[in-house]
C-alpha cells in the first residue's frame, strides 16, 4: 500500500508541475505586451497598479461550450478596461478541495477580485471570502452569498424557449430529442422550456428525454444521440457540455440545436441554431463597478434576454423567414414582457393543471421544477 | 407512442455494435497481456494516450488510417514504460498500473490542450452499394465501420493464436508457469513483452476508436471509465476472447438498451441498469470462484507475480 501511495503521490507531484507548467505560459502570455504597457505609463506619469482579477475555470477554454462562453467575458473585460486591469485565470480545475486552494491562492496574492464560474465552487468561495472579507467574489450560478460574494444566472430557459419554436417547426417526424446530464432543476427548466416553445407552434410534437447522469460524457451522449434517432427523433438538443449530440444528428443527416456556444463548426449541414450565453455585459459591469469602488456583495443576478446574458446564435441557411420572424417577434415580446415562456394554463406531463391560466410561475417555482410540462415523454426521475 | 419497430431496432443494434467495438480492442489487448502473467491496470491510461495521438495525427495529416497507426503506436510506447518497470525494475504490478492510468490521462491532457475543440471528419460506415441497401440484413450485416469488422477479426485471430498455434501455446506456459517456461528455454522478459505491447498497441487502438469515429473529438477523459470496463469484460470472460466479444456486445447491449427504455418513457432506474453489467462480472467472478479447477483452466496461475531468473 505504501508504494501504491508513493506512486500515486508523485503522480500528482508531476501533474501539478504540468498544471503549473501551462499557468506559466498563460502569465507569459499575459506579459508579452509590454511595449504597450510601457507606452501607456509615458503618457501617466504617476505609475498605476493595475486591479488583478482571478477567473477560476471547471474545464478547458477550449472546451467550446460551459467555460468558452466565461471566457469570451474575460477577453470582453481585458477588451474594456485595458491595462487598468490584470487578469488571469486557471482552467480544469475540479470542483472541492482543488478550487479551494485555486481561490485561496487568488485571494492571497493580492486579487481584488475573483470570479468562480461552476456551480461546485460554492462552498469553496463562501469558505475563502470568510478569510478574505476585501476581496470581491462572484460565484456563478449558486444560491449563497455572503458580504462579498454575489451570484449570478442567466436566464437560458427564455432562449431555450426561443430554440423550442425553431424545433418545432423544423421536425417532420413530430420527435424530437433532448439529451440531459443531470435530472435537477436547471436542467429540467431547460426541457420544459424548451417544450413550450416547440409547443407554441405544433402541438403534435413531442420530446424525448434521455439521461446521462454525466455532465461529460461524450461516448454516451453519441450512444444518447443515436437512440433517440433510432426513435425517429429529427431535430436533437442536449444540456450536456460535448458536442457529441450534435455531431450525431450530422452523421444522421438530421437537425440540432446547440447550447451554451454556437456549435455550428461541429455541424455544419445539421446546426439549426443554438442558446447561447453572453456573460460578458454582466462581467464588464461588475468589475466597472470593482474599478470605482461602487461594488456591493449579497446581490443575486439572474437575467436573460433584457440583458443580453442569453442570446440565439445565428440561423441555419435551412430556417424558414418566417420561423427567424416568429423568434424575433416572440424574442421582443419575451424582452418587452409582454411573453413568458412560462405563462399559464400549463398542464404536467401527466394532464394535472400545474399552473392556472393568467397566472406566471415566479422565479422561485422555476427555480425548484420537479415536474415535465406537457409534450415531454416519461417520467422525471426522482 | 412508438414502439420497437424494424428500423429502432436496426438503430439500436447498430449502436450496439459502436459501443462494443472499442471495449473489444481494448480487452483482447489486456486478455492477452494477462494470459502472459502481466496484470496491466493501465489500460484506461493507454486508451487516452491513444485517442489523443490518433486525433492528433488525423488533425495533421487528415488520415485517419495514419490515426489509427499512430494511436496504437502511442499505447504501445506508454505500455512499454510499464513493461520496463515490473518487467526489469520487478515493481508491483498493481500500482504500475494504476500509476499508468493516472499517467495517461495526465499526458493525453498535456497534449491534446490545443486540440480541444477542434472538429474533424470522422470515419463513416462503409457502404457497399446493393449489398448495404438490402432490408434488415443490409445495414446489420454490411452497414458498419471498417473497424468493426476488424474487432471480430481480431477476436478470431486471437482465439485460433492462443488455442492453436505454438507461439500461443508458448505465451500461456509463460503465463501459467514463469519458472517452468524458463527453466525449458524459453524467453520469459522478452515474451511478455511484447504481450504488454501488444495490450498496449491494442488499447490505443481502442481509444483512437472513440476519438476518431465513436465521437470524432478531443476532449479531456474522453473514454469516460471504459478502460475499467474492459478489465472487468477479460474477467467476466474467463480469459476466452470469444466470450469477451460476447461480453463486450451485452455490456454494449445493456447500455443502448437503458437509453432507449428511458426515451421510450418506461419507467425503469436508468442507475439499476447501468449497474446490470457490473453486477453480471460480479456474478462471474463469484460462479468461477467456487469451482477451482475452472480457475486453474482459465485464469494464468502466474498473474501479477514478478518473475527473477534466477
Amino acid at each position: 500500500m505504501r508504494n501504491l501511495k508513493a506512486v500515486l503521490a508523485s503522480a500528482a507531484i508531476s501533474l501539478t508541475l504540468v498544471a503549473c507548467g501551462d499557468n506559466d505560459t498563460t502569465e507569459q502570455k499575459k506579459e508579452a505586451a509590454p511595449a504597450k504597457k510601457e507606452a501607456v505609463e509615458q503618457k501617466a506619469p504617476e505609475k498605476v497598479e493595475p486591479v488583478k482579477i482571478g477567473f477560476v475555470y471547471v474545464s478547458p477554454i477550449g472546451d467550446a461550450g460551459y467555460t468558452y462562453q466565461h471566457d469570451l467575458g474575460r477577453k470582453a473585460i481585458e477588451e474594456k478596461f485595458g491595462d487598468k486591469i490584470k487578469v488571469s485565470f486557471v482552467e480544469s480545475v475540479a470542483e472541492g478541495p482543488d478550487a479551494e486552494r485555486v481561490i485561496m491562492n487568488y485571494a492571497k496574492s493580492d486579487y481584488k477580485a475573483v470570479f468562480a464560474t461552476s456551480f461546485g465552487y460554492m462552498n469553496p468561495t463562501l469558505k475563502v471570502a470568510k478569510s478574505f472579507p476585501k476581496v470581491a467574489f462572484e460565484h456563478a450560478t449558486g444560491y449563497k452569498r455572503a458580504a462579498n460574494v454575489n451570484t449570478y444566472l442567466a436566464r437560458f430557459y427564455e432562449s431555450r424557449y426561443l430554440t423550442g419554436l425553431v424545433a418545432g417547426s423544423m421536425t417532420k417526424s413530430n420527435v424530437i430529442g433532448y439529451v440531459a446530464a443531470f435530472p435537477i432543476p436547471e436542467v429540467v427548466r431547460g426541457i420544459n422550456a424548451f417544450t413550450r416553445g416547440i409547443r407554441a407552434v405544433n402541438d403534435k410534437a413531442q420530446v424525448r428525454v434521455i439521461w446521462t447522469n454525466s455532465w461529460f460524457d461524450p461516448g454516451k451522449e453519441r450512444e444518447a444521440a443515436d437512440t433517440l434517432i433510432g426513435q425517429k427523433a429529427d431535430v436533437l438538443t442536449m444540456h450536456a457540455d460535448s458536442p457529441a449530440t450534435i455531431q450525431a444528428a450530422e452523421d444522421a443527416g438530421i437537425y440540432a440545436i446547440g447550447y451554451n456556444s454556437d456549435f455550428s463548426k461541429f455541424g455544419p449541414n445539421s446546426h439549426l441554431t443554438s442558446s447561447v450565453t453572453n456573460w460578458a455585459p454582466y462581467y464588464v459591469k461588475r468589475v466597472g463597478e470593482i474599478l470605482d469602488g461602487s461594488w456591493k456583495g449579497n446581490q443575486d443576478t439572474w437575467e436573460g434576454l433584457s440583458a443580453d446574458m442569453v442570446q440565439v446564435a445565428p440561423f441555419h441557411n435551412d430556417v424558414p423567414q418566417e420561423v427567424r420572424d416568429h423568434v424575433e417577434q416572440a424574442k421582443a415580446d419575451i424582452i418587452a414582457g409582454k411573453l413568458h415562456p412560462f405563462a399559464g394554463p400549463i398542464n404536467d406531463n401527466e394532464g394535472k393543471e400545474r399552473v392556472a391560466g393568467g397566472q406566471t410561475m415566479s422565479d422561485g417555482d422555476m427555480l425548484g421544477f420537479n415536474w415535465y410540462v406537457e409534450g415531454v415523454v416519461g417520467k422525471l426521475p426522482q | 407512442m412508438i414502439g420497437f419497430e424494424v428500423e429502432t431496432l436496426i438503430a439500436i443494434l447498430l449502436g450496439v455494435a459502436r459501443g462494443a467495438t472499442p471495449l473489444v480492442f481494448a480487452a483482447i489487448g489486456e486478455l492477452i497481456t494477462e494470459k502472459s502473467g502481466v496484470l496491466n491496470l493501465g489500460v484506461e491510461g493507454m486508451m487516452l494516450v491513444g485517442a489523443v495521438s490518433g486525433f492528433i495525427t488525423v488533425v495533421v495529416t487528415g488520415s485517419p488510417i495514419l490515426g489509427f497507426f499512430a494511436a496504437m503506436l502511442a499505447g504501445a510506447l506508454l505500455s512499454s514504460l510499464f513493461a520496463v518497470l515490473v518487467l526489469f525494475l520487478h515493481t508491483n504490478q498493481v500500482a504500475s498500473g494504476l500509476s499508468l492510468t493516472i499517467f495517461g490521462i495526465g499526458l493525453s491532457a498535456f497534449f491534446g490542450l490545443g486540440y480541444i475543440g477542434t472538429p474533424i471528419k470522422g470515419l463513416q460506415a462503409i457502404h457497399i452499394s446493393g449489398l448495404s441497401d438490402i432490408a434488415i440484413i443490409g445495414p446489420l450485416v454490411f452497414g458498419h465501420d471498417i473497424m468493426v469488422y476488424l474487432a471480430f477479426v481480431l477476436v478470431a485471430a486471437t482465439a485460433w493464436f492462443l488455442g492453436k498455434s505454438r507461439w500461443g501455446m508458448i505465451l500461456r506456459a509463460v503465463g501459467e508457469s514463469h519458472h517452468a517456461a524458463h527453466a525449458i528455454g524459453y524467453p520469459v522478459v522478452a515474451i511478455r513483452f511484447a504481450a504488454i505491447l501488444f495490450g498496449g498497441a491494442m488499447c490505443g487502438l481502442a481509444g483512437a476508436y472513440i476519438s476518431l469515429i465513436y465521437t470524432p473529438m478531443w476532449a479531456e477523459n474522453m473514454t469516460a471509465g471504459r478502460g475499467w470496463i474492459a478489465l472487468a469484460l477479460v474477467v467476466f470472460a474467463t480469459w476466452k476472447p470469444g466470450r469477451a466479444l460476447i461480453g463486450a456486445y451485452l455490456f454494449g447491449g445493456v447500455t443502448i438498451l437503458q437509453l432507449n427504455v428511458q426515451s421510450l418513457g418506461v419507467d425503469v432506474s436508468a442507475h439499476l441498469m447501468n449497474m446490470l453489467p457490473y453486477i453480471a462480472t460480479i456474478l462471474v467472478l463469484v460462479l468461477i470462484s467456487r469451482d477451482e479447477t475452472k480457475i486453474r483452466l482459465n485464469a494464468p496461475a502466474c498473474l501479477g507475480k514478478p518473475f527473477r531468473a534466477d
